[in-house]
């Protein structure tokens, strides 16, 4: 009788252990999803912003049409990627047409001074440092969910699910790593 | 980093653990002197007792008690669009399900601190001479400290083992005092019988060494998990933001300001970045200290070279402060290099230099704003700033003395709030019969800026195409034309 109720108890502990771990391989999973779409809203939110930027540049560079040509051609290209590689090599060309721009910029006082062009900057400049945090915060959680499924013993777990290791977001392109630098401030 | 918090906790508790038996012996001893030994455990039902309710009391309304003696004040993405941005950068690296609320003291010296039991529900509160004088990378490097704060659940413990610290303070105190007095005598003398007279003698010698050792003991261990979980936030903060210099150089000049924070207290000084009270005299050492020494917490900052992951900030405090651990060992576990970007300002500093007049008239800007004033451009170019309690519906310009009219809607939402003010009622009436509608003829398919009528500005994108739309602050329907 003891030990069965011993051997009841031992069996209860290992099942909620159990479902413990599987839980919390979930939630780590949910928590990679989470800062990846983090990443896709903030890359759609730069789209979004560069619209007002060139519209609010086009009153004052009036001799600088191309460089916001060609920051709003870089910008339906990178919207039209379709690719995870075709997707980099866009954006990889907006950033550097952002660069040009704003150095360009420089020469421009009038347009610096404005309130709206400052706005938008600040704007920028934000959701360039949040694309970086975000894709920082997607490699942390990669790598605790990584580790999770690699050691003992929720790799059990995870091997019965089926849960697999996500892959880093590394950015081997070395224009996209050389973000704008949008403040002047 | 999340294993961290696991460590953090469990040191904290046995500090706390200790904090809390030191309550309960001190009110075991108190309660003898006063009625024998039988009064020890009353004594130590009281003692438990005050702390529950103060805890309960901090734990349920801690952190409105501690926003409002900060003066601190709520504000809306268009006060301070920066500091909102920053802290969203930080939320999204901190990986936080929700965006905390972000408050401004209308103070001029540079501070900050965080409150929050949990990361779903926290605020982080900085004063307008910190967002006068930082610049981005800095900001950033203090918000990033608040938010590990609030992720290592210290703004929780510093809480409650402030409690605690009052309660002996607060029963220590007393006692004290009713000795001092003698109050209490009579009340002794009158116990009969000799033994228990001389346990009592005992007893009262024991709670006098009691009242005076507890609190000084129970402020050391405060002390001593205060410093901690400051090295601990500015490790995390680099770790967050990849970027030490940017705190270092903050903390620089926060250390450099000479102003002192008029609504902190030693009751909430271990929560800001930096002690907010200034030392009066010479201090013997740091231990009887909240925060450890500034000049410490920058040297090791600027140490760090190789990575920003914990152990990198471990290695750069043995180098400065001699073999200790700081970050427990679960942290240093990792060692996945950790690269320091670069710096995200410019290096075009020219323009980036403030005239002292201008950013003075910022500061200033930046407190009415926070303070409800409102802001109205006259013609002339001359910025005009209403306070809130002002009632006349026009004014003339003080530089080109055109008549200004006062947007009345906005006006009346403000004075509305100051009750039984006929001019106010008065106000809300005009602003009831006032033409609802407003046309804005629009000059193109750009981006247009206008204001409403109650002053609160409007922007309209290239894509905008509706026909008309509502005021969202005085409800007042907008048609284009």
């Amino acid at each position: 009788m003891f030990v069965l109720l011993i051997a009841i108890a031992i069996f209860v502990v290992i099942v909620f252990s159990l479902v413990g771990m599987y839980n919390s391989l979930i939630r780590l999973r949910n928590q990679v999803k989470n800062a990846w779409s983090q990443i896709d809203v903030q890359l759609k939110r730069r789209h979004d912003l560069i619209p007002n930027l060139v519209e609010t540049a086009k009153g004052y560079m009036k001799h600088e049409q191309d460089t916001l040509k060609g920051i709003t051609e870089a910008r339906s290209k990178a919207m039209g990627a379709g690719s995870v590689g075709d997707k980099a090599k866009a954006e990889g060309e907006l950033n550097g047409a952002m660069s040009k721009f704003f150095l360009v910029v420089e020469n421009y006082p009038d347009l610096k001074a404005n309130t709206n062009f400052l706005a938008v900057q600040e704007e920028l400049t934000s959701t360039e440092n949040k694309i970086a945090f975000a894709r920082q915060s997607y490699n942390d959680q990669v790598l605790f969910f990584n580790n999770k499924i690699q050691m003992f013993p929720s790799n059990v777990i995870a091997g019965m699910y089926n849960f697999k290791e996500n892959e880093f977001f590394e950015i081997e392109n070395e224009v996209e790593r050389a973000v704008p630098k949008v403040d002047f401030s | 980093m999340w294993e961290l918090i696991q460590a953090n906790k469990r040191k904290s508790l046995f500090l706390f653990f200790i904090m809390g038996i030191c309550l309960l012996v001190l009110g075991f001893f108190i309660g003898g002197a006063y009625a024998g030994e039988d009064g020890g455990f009353i004594g130590l039902f009281i003692a438990f007792g005050i702390w529950i309710l103060m805890s309960m009391l901090s734990y349920f309304k801690g952190e409105s008690i501690i926003l409002m003696m900060s003066k601190a004040k709520k504000i809306s993405y268009n006060v301070h669009p920066k500091l909102f941005n920053v802290v969203e950068e930080m939320k999204l690296a901190a990986n936080l399900p929700t965006m905390p609320d972000i408050y401004i003291i209308p103070e001029e010296a540079p501070n900050a601190f965080a409150v929050g039991k949990k990361p779903e529900n926290c605020a982080i509160a900085v004063t307008a001479g910190l967002l006068e004088r930082l610049n981005r990378d800095e900001l950033q490097g203090v918000i990033a400290h608040e938010m590990s704060h609030i992720l290592n659940r210290d703004v929780l413990f510093m809480t409650f083992s402030g409690v605690l610290l009052g309660s002996i303070v607060f029963l220590s105190h007393a006692f004290l005092r009713s000795m001092w007095y003698g109050g209490g005598r009579n009340r002794f003398k009158s116990k009969s019988s000799k033994g228990s007279g001389q346990i009592q003698m005992i007893l009262i010698v024991a709670a006098i060494v009691m009242a005076i050792l507890a609190p000084l003991m129970a402020r050391l261990l405060y002390f001593a998990i205060s410093r901690k979980r400051e090295y601990l936030a500015d490790a995390s903060a680099v770790r967050l933001t990849r970027y030490p210099e940017g705190l270092a150089s903050a903390l620089e000049k926060i250390s450099l300001s000479s102003f002192e924070m008029k609504t902190a207290s030693k009751a909430t000084a271990a929560l800001y970045i930096a002690n907010p009270l200034k030392p009066k005299g010479v201090r013997l050492s740091n231990i009887s200290s909240t925060h450890p020494p500034m000049d410490e917490r920058i040297k090791i900052l600027r140490k760090i070279s190789h990575g920003a992951n914990f152990i990198d900030y471990q290695n750069a405090f043995t180098s400065v402060k001699g073999k200790q651990n700081i970050i427990p060992t679960s942290g240093i576990r990792d060692k996945k290099k950790i690269n320091i970007r670069t710096s995200n300002i410019a290096n075009s500093t020219s323009s980036q230099v403030k005239s002292t007049i201008k950013s003075t008239r910022d500061l200033g800007d930046l407190m009415r704003a926070v303070n409800d004033y409102m802001f109205l451009a006259c013609t002339c170019g001359l910025k005009i700033k209403l306070p809130p309690n002002f009632k006349k519906d026009k004014f003339n310009c003080p530089r080109c003395g055109r008549e200004n009219h006062v947007p009345i809607a906005e006006l009346a939402a403000i004075s509305g709030m100051i009750a039984g003010n006929e001019k106010a009622d008065e106000i809300k009436m005009k602003s009831k019969t006032a033409n609802n509608t407003f046309m804005y003829n629009r000059i193109g398919k750009r981006w247009e800026t206008f204001s409403c009528p109650c002053g609160s500005p409007k922007q309209l994108s290239p894509a905008f195409n509706k026909p008309s739309f509502v005021c969202n602050k005085c409800g007042r329907r907008i048609e284009i034309k």
